[in-house]
């Protein structure tokens, strides 16, 4: 392959490279993002084991977001369970958007497992660095990289919620806002044309699309927003 | 009760999308005009949500104010771009758009 910056040995190794890129500033932002939802659960009277049971089970934060607050509202077990359901629909095309860079003969049935530690956080750091890996090392890659993120979420998650009421305000607001703003940076670092351009579409009419119809806002602003860019790319190719 | 209901549902309902994803997956080739036009998809998904997080935020963030969160943001935008060694970048970014937080929070 070209351009394979990163030459590692075997899969093994590929798989703690994964690891290791995660222990740093994603799992610090992770850490901190689930604390701050923890603290967010225990300020709207969620249990502790609910509140660390969506990070191990969903592992979505803004879908974990939307959970705690209609369980606060009161709304019943089935609406909150597909209200979550519905702002995790990014999950499907983020998945076809990674997943096909690694090779076919190299994919199997783990990737079920595998896909459950899929985030937001794990996912850019994928789509940015797998073009640096040997394809053959991009699975073991992935997997440590969602695992080590996976795993440092949860006692982010049951930190916060016992630290709520003892950490200042302050504190808990900048924890929160950490994860959003560490996503809006790595944007800056997406470098081909038409997902630039499908980044800036999408938070043009994200919000929009969140004030017209909540529920349906992700999937909206994403094909409209993507779909605009895909053209737009095709016809400033051309 | 309604808590564990909720909570099956949610967690089945996310896991179900990142299922199709893999499902799919095996059909997509990398070269094909539909994966460069799902990767646009993806990251327009993303973006949409990552901004309405943080201008139309639900929940503790909405306790500090539009104006300064956007502060927050064009402070950390500017550090991650500024490509000084030690003051630019990612770490710098994060640390200064959460102090500005924290402090515009202070002042609530």
């Amino acid at each position: 392959m070209t351009n394979v910056h990163w030459p590692l040995d075997s899969g093994r190794a590929a798989f703690l490279k994964g690891c290791k890129d995660a222990l740093g500033v994603p799992a610090a932002v992770l850490f901190a993002g689930m604390m701050g939802f923890g603290a967010l659960c225990h300020s709207v009277g969620l249990s502790a084991w609910a509140a660390a049971g969506t990070t191990i089970f969903m592992f979505a934060l803004p879908g974990q977001v939307v959970f705690a607050e209609m369980v606060a509202t009161g709304a019943s077990g089935l609406v909150i369970g597909v209200a979550a359901m519905l702002t995790a629909t990014r999950f499907m095309p983020m998945t076809l958007a990674l997943l096909p860079q690694i090779p076919l003969n190299r994919r199997g049935r783990w990737l079920y497992g595998a896909v459950h530690f899929l985030s937001m956080t794990s996912w850019a750091i994928a789509m940015r660095d797998f073009p640096k890996l040997d394809p053959v090392h991009r699975g073991p890659y992935f997997a440590g990289l969602g695992l080590v993120c996976w795993l440092c979420s949860i006692p982010g998650t049951v930190l916060g919620y016992l630290l709520a009421g003892e950490v200042p305000l302050a504190i808990t607001l900048a924890l929160v806002f950490l994860n959003p703003l560490f996503f809006l940076l790595s944007f800056t670092e997406v470098r081909p044309r038409a997902n630039r351009l499908a980044i800036g579409l999408g938070a043009a009419i994200g919000p929009l699309t969140y004030l017209a119809a909540p529920n349906a806002s992700l999937f909206s602003a994403g094909l409209i927003g993507g779909s605009l860019a895909y053209l737009l790319n095709r016809l400033m190719r051309s | 009760m309604t808590e564990l209901v909720a909570l099956v549902v949610a967690a089945l309902g996310t896991y179900l999308w990142r299922c199709l994803g893999v499902a799919f997956s095996g059909r997509v080739n990398i070269e094909s005009e539909f994966f460069r036009w799902i990767a646009c998809v993806s990251y327009a998904m993303v973006a949409g949500l990552v901004v309405r997080i943080i201008v139309l935020p639900v929940g503790l963030l909405a306790q500090v104010p539009t104006p300064l969160r956007l502060l927050a943001c064009g402070v950390a935008l500017a550090l991650m771009v500024w490509p000084h060694p030690r003051w630019g970048g990612l770490v710098p970014g994060l640390l200064a758009g959460s102090l500005v937080i924290a402090l515009a929070s202070l002042a609530l």
